[in-house]
């Protein structure tokens, strides 16, 4: 019987799914240490207030209360730091105020720690919090971006005028303005992307122990990137050297950005083991992590397009006011500006392009990236921007994208806002889409559904992402303070079963799947074979981690040229066993063998030859068979591709029903299909709920409206179609394996297909734009006021 | 949470008596109480654990449906005699919450509690129940008295609530995007206690009926007869999710359905 195919294109089951399934994950809040206390933050309640004073004596007398901290006790560490920096138009480095780990003088958003209880039980902790005497003065405070930016608005930090953390910009401007100067037609489109919370369905946690013996720190964190918290926290906020300090991120429960950044709880726990000489423990509560996860999205943005007499752009003029909140989080600065700007071009030949972007402080809980990050900001714009056009044009939606297309063979191409594509073919993800969505068919499913009493749209988004983040030296260039290679070691057991230690890190994505696939595929051994290691730093090498859709296509690619390692090597002791030239050896199904002979060895028996080298070539070769390759990218990937989204509106309620939604994308390299479609529908589910459901409202002083699931509108299964997914890829042609990446675009392409259908739905009420999310009360308003209009006509 | 005392009687009367301690709390199903208590929103010195008084049961006569206080939401979506009886309250039942909260939550917790967007008192005021207490019954229309505000005095028990079967009822619910609560839940019936209009979820005080719903239907009964007898936005909640105008205008759109769906 042959063994089932479990190599590149299979879709092999998760075989992280039955612990996970089944209540035996791991968690940070699973890991429970000898003598553990816990902590708990208290928090403000108040957008913006001056600290008076905080008195800690009722609390530190409290039962179990073993110390109470606050930033008085901090003076001798660090804040949080910024792992990016932008510099303004004018070349000066942007504004970064000091993010202290517990507030110093004043609070700047409603979940900004104060004071921390260290007790014997979370109990005890949260009982003296409530003890903590602390007077706030309020002061006048902000929350939206337009009024951040007004003349006289409050100063969320006190150094920072106007509130503006940079002032920046891509592109030419005066190639722009001459382009407008001389355009047929501009159309002009002023846009919200609102703000999200992405509420994993883990809370963070961390876990922070002290070996006093041995001076080494252990912080057990829910992080997507163990090895940059390490960094991060050891060098800039605690001062521990790294080798006393270990990070392990065990399993995660979702992440969609929000645990990439290091949180002051981390230091926190850490900090604060090291001081008490136990371990201490903190776990958010769900209300806590509605008000101290970094939250995503939150520009406000002014688009505009000059195009020829035919519909062909001209020029894109875009600027843009993005809300970095209190803070600056690890990423934020990054976000708006190389992860946004960057991607204005999107699949189309606009010649000349140029943003503005103004980063703003307010008194929000910081903004970083989300799913997407970035680039479904610039996707929703542009896309939205082309469907507005076919409004205020009468130029058909689909030949409007067509006669715009960066043609097929057009590739490599050059973008006017600094990337190079490297692959792709819009015209046949457009094409498979329409296709599979039947859109030729839409009009008689509009009137079935008018006959009903329903409106029905559709909508399309043809979109490009960036992702395979990042080539190290382009983003030091882009203020980046990090690199953004990968790393992998592949350990080839003496028995012929393959460890593989990765860099990156799995909080839902499957990488113990995909992975163990990788390695099934070039090694030729089955995926129960393999086992993938992630997620701690004692045990991997020094990676990156897991975020901007980079660990196939770059974590995949150390491993694939650790492989290459492995394979060379193990011809050389091939070759040295079978007496033959090293050239002669080929290595095929898990097997060395001879040119042109029946004589071959299993990558087993080469396996114990390398580790029990009786017979080996000693005097040129070392011992074992373990091998670790580090990758750094040569450009970004571009994944890309058309959904197309059908909708039903109810006119009497407002209600919009998905009623199909088809996401044709081009990830280039698949590994495992399944996954793929699992990670397009998860990131298109979210990408709806941008779309019609979430929104984290804030009032205009800043309290936090949406602070729970009773009002935070999380997307459920009822609310999601059956989501078709389909692939039309064109390979990467500067990785090895192909790979492009698929984490992300379901919620970069989805939102704009959504709200353009929605639109669509609405077109005889008149309406040219709505912000999302198109809640039923929204929808219901637009549809009462044009109504009157209607009926007169 | 904070610390408190736990009790679990046996017999109502025990439960009564337990109750007579200051800051004392019934626990029915918890699915309120529960949340409430780990926000730390209140302090009881003393929960008393009402699932040990054998008040769970339905009964179904020809006249009525009589639902001991603490049935789940569960059994009475589940249960086939009321289903038969009243389909409208059947339904009701099962969309509250989500699965776990209907094994757990209970109808006499509900309209003890009188959360203005619970879906039962919708139901026992517009089909005219009698809640039954440990010391007496209570006509629905003196029960509810403003949101979170019932006739029960302190340490009243709900024993059981009996509903008179109608001739026609329906429900129907526009649920909260995020919570899934009522936003606006209209029960209309035609019953023993006459032609009656409960709107839940809407209002600042709670549950109320539709004084021109009801006249008008009483006079024919059809969602025709609704259209064009507009609800005023006075007194009626407004929220990130809904305008009191929007509420206004879904108590007209889902009375309308209810009045169609009851036939």
């Amino acid at each position: 019987m042959n063994a089932p195919f479990e190599g590149i294109g299979a879709s092999v089951r998760r075989k992280e799914d039955l612990r996970f399934i089944s209540g035996g994950g791991h968690y940070t809040d699973d890991i429970n240490r000898p003598g553990q206390l816990h902590a708990y933050f208290r928090r403000s309640d108040r957008p913006h207030a001056k600290i008076v004073s905080i008195d800690t004596a009722g609390a530190a007398a409290c039962p179990g209360v073993v110390a109470v901290y606050t930033a008085a006790d901090l003076a001798a560490i660090g804040g949080v730091p910024c792992g990016w920096q932008i510099h303004s138009k004018d070349g000066s480095p942007m504004a970064e105020p000091k993010h202290p780990v517990l507030a110093e003088g004043k609070v700047r958003h409603v979940g900004d720690p104060i004071a921390v209880v260290v007790a014997g039980t979370r109990q005890q902790a949260k009982d003296a919090a409530e003890k903590l005497d602390i007077v706030l003065e309020d002061l006048p405070s902000v929350s939206s971006v337009t009024d951040a930016v007004a003349p006289g608005a409050p100063r969320v930090h006190d150094d920072v005028a106007g509130n503006i953390c940079y002032d920046w910009h891509i592109g030419d401007k005066e190639g722009v303005d001459a382009a407008f100067a001389k355009a047929a037609k501009v159309v002009s489109l002023d846009l919200l992307n609102n703000r999200l919370i992405p509420n994993a369905m883990e809370p963070r946690a961390a876990v922070g122990d002290f070996d006093p013996m041995s001076g080494e720190y252990t912080l057990y964190t829910t992080s997507q990137n163990p090895h940059v918290i390490r960094l991060l926290m050891g060098a800039f906020v605690l001062q521990i050297p790294e080798h006393k300090l270990r990070v392990v991120a065990p399993d995660v429960g979702g992440g969609f950005g929000s645990k990439i950044y290091h949180y002051a709880e981390e230091a926190m726990v850490t900090w604060a083991a090291g001081k008490l000489k136990r371990p201490v423990k903190w776990t958010a509560e769900r209300s806590e992590s509605f008000m101290s996860d970094a939250h995503g999205r939150d520009h406000a943005s002014t688009a505009q397009m000059a195009l020829d007499a035919e519909g062909k752009f001209l020029a894109l003029r875009v600027s843009t006011l993005a809300n970095m909140g209190g803070y600056l989080s690890t990423f934020a600065p990054a976000v708006p500006t190389y992860l946004y700007a960057t991607l204005l071009a999107g699949v189309y030949t606009t010649p000349v392009i140029y943003c503005e972007v103004k980063a703003v402080f307010t008194n929000t809980v910081p903004v970083d990236a989300y799913r997407g990050a970035g680039r479904p900001e610039a996707t929703y714009l542009l896309e939205r921007l082309v469907d507005t056009i076919c409004h205020d044009t009468g130029l058909d939606r689909v030949a409007i994208r067509r006669k715009n297309f960066i043609a097929p063979d057009a590739f490599p191409y050059q973008t006017p806002v600094a990337l190079q594509y490297d692959s792709g073919n819009y015209i046949a993800t457009l094409d498979a889409a329409m296709k599979a969505a039947d859109w030729a068919g839409f009009p008689a499913r509009r009137a079935a559904a008018k006959a009903r009493g329903k409106l029905r749209g559709i909508g399309m988004s043809t979109y490009l992402e960036a992702c395979g983040i990042a080539p190290s030296k382009l983003v030091g260039q882009l203020g980046a303070r990090a690199g953004l290679y990968e790393v992998a070691n592949v350990r080839v057991h003496p028995t012929g079963s393959v460890t593989v230690f990765t860099g990156t890190h799995s909080h839902g994505q499957g990488h113990e799947t995909t992975f163990a696939q990788l390695v099934s595929d070039q090694l030729g051994i089955p995926v129960s074979q393999i086992d993938v290691v992630h997620g701690d730093t004692a045990k991997i090498p020094f990676g990156m981690g897991t975020y901007g859709s980079r660990s196939l296509a770059v974590g995949g690619s150390a491993m694939v040229k650790a492989m290459d390692k492995i394979i060379a090597k193990g011809k050389k002791i091939a070759a040295h066993l079978m007496e033959a030239s090293v050239d002669d050896i080929e290595f095929k199904d898990g097997k060395f063998s001879v040119t042109g002979t029946d004589k071959s060895r299993t990558l087993g028996e080469i396996a114990l030859t390398a580790y029990v080298p009786h017979n080996y070539p000693i005097e040129t070769l070392e011992p074992g068979l373990d091998e670790t390759a580090f990758y750094d990218p040569m450009n970004f990937t571009f994944p890309g591709g058309c959904h197309v989204c059908e909708v039903e509106v109810d006119q009497d309620t407002g209600i919009t029903s998905v009623v199909n939604f088809v996401a044709v994308d081009d990830v280039g390299r698949v590994i495992n299909p399944m996954i793929v479609e699992g990670q397009v529908q998860g990131g298109v589910a979210q990408g709806i709920g941008q779309a019609l459901l979430e929104n984290a409202a804030y009032d205009a002083e800043g309290q936090l409206l949406s602070g729970s699931f009773m009002d935070y509108t999380m997307p459920r299964a009822d609310d999601l179609p059956n989501i078709t997914v389909g692939t039309e890829s064109t390979l990467c042609t500067h990785n090895p394996l192909g790979a492009k990446g698929c984490g992300e675009v379901g919620a970069i392409g989805s939102p704009p297909a959504v709200i353009n259908a929605v639109i669509d739905a609405l077109k005889d009420f008149g309406v040219r734009h709505l912000d999302m999310p198109a809640s039923p009360q929204k929808l219901w308003a637009i549809i009462q006021s044009n109504r009157p209009r209607m009926a007169a006509e | 949470m904070y610390d408190f005392a736990y009790q679990k009687p046996s017999s109502v009367a025990d439960a009564v008596k337990a109750l007579g301690a200051e800051d004392a709390k019934a626990l029915a199903g918890g699915q309120t109480f529960i949340p409430v208590l780990k926000q730390r929103l209140n302090k009881p010195s003393v929960v008393v654990d009402l699932a040990r008084l054998g008040l769970a049961g339905i009964k179904v006569t020809g006249e009525a449906v009589v639902i001991g206080a603490m049935t789940t939401h569960g059994a009475v979506a589940a249960s086939a005699e009321i289903r038969r009886a009243i389909p409208a309250l059947a339904n009701l039942a099962s969309m509250i919450g989500d699965e776990a909260v209907r094994h757990r939550g209970t109808i006499g917790g509900s309209l003890a509690n009188n959360d203005p967007s619970a879906c039962y008192p919708s139901a026992a005021l517009a089909l005219g129940a009698t809640i039954t207490t440990d010391r007496r019954a209570i006509k629905a229309d003196d029960f509810f008295q403003g949101m979170f505000t019932t006739a029960l005095e302190p340490g009243e028990i709900i024993t059981s609530v009996s509903f008179p079967v109608p001739a026609k009822a329906a429900y129907m619910k526009f649920k909260n995007p995020a919570s899934r609560y009522a936003m606006v839940g209209v029960f209309v019936a035609k019953g023993p206690a006459g032609v009656r209009v409960a709107i839940t979820g809407a209002g600042q005080g709670g549950v109320f009926r539709h004084a021109a719903f009801e006249t008008a239907l009483s006079a024919n009964w059809s969602a025709d007869a609704l259209a064009g007898i507009a609800t005023p936005a006075d007194g009626l909640n407004s929220d990130i999710h809904a305008s009191a105008e929007y509420r206004a205008h879904l108590i007209g759109v889902m009375a309308r359905r209810a009045v169609a769906a009851a036939g």
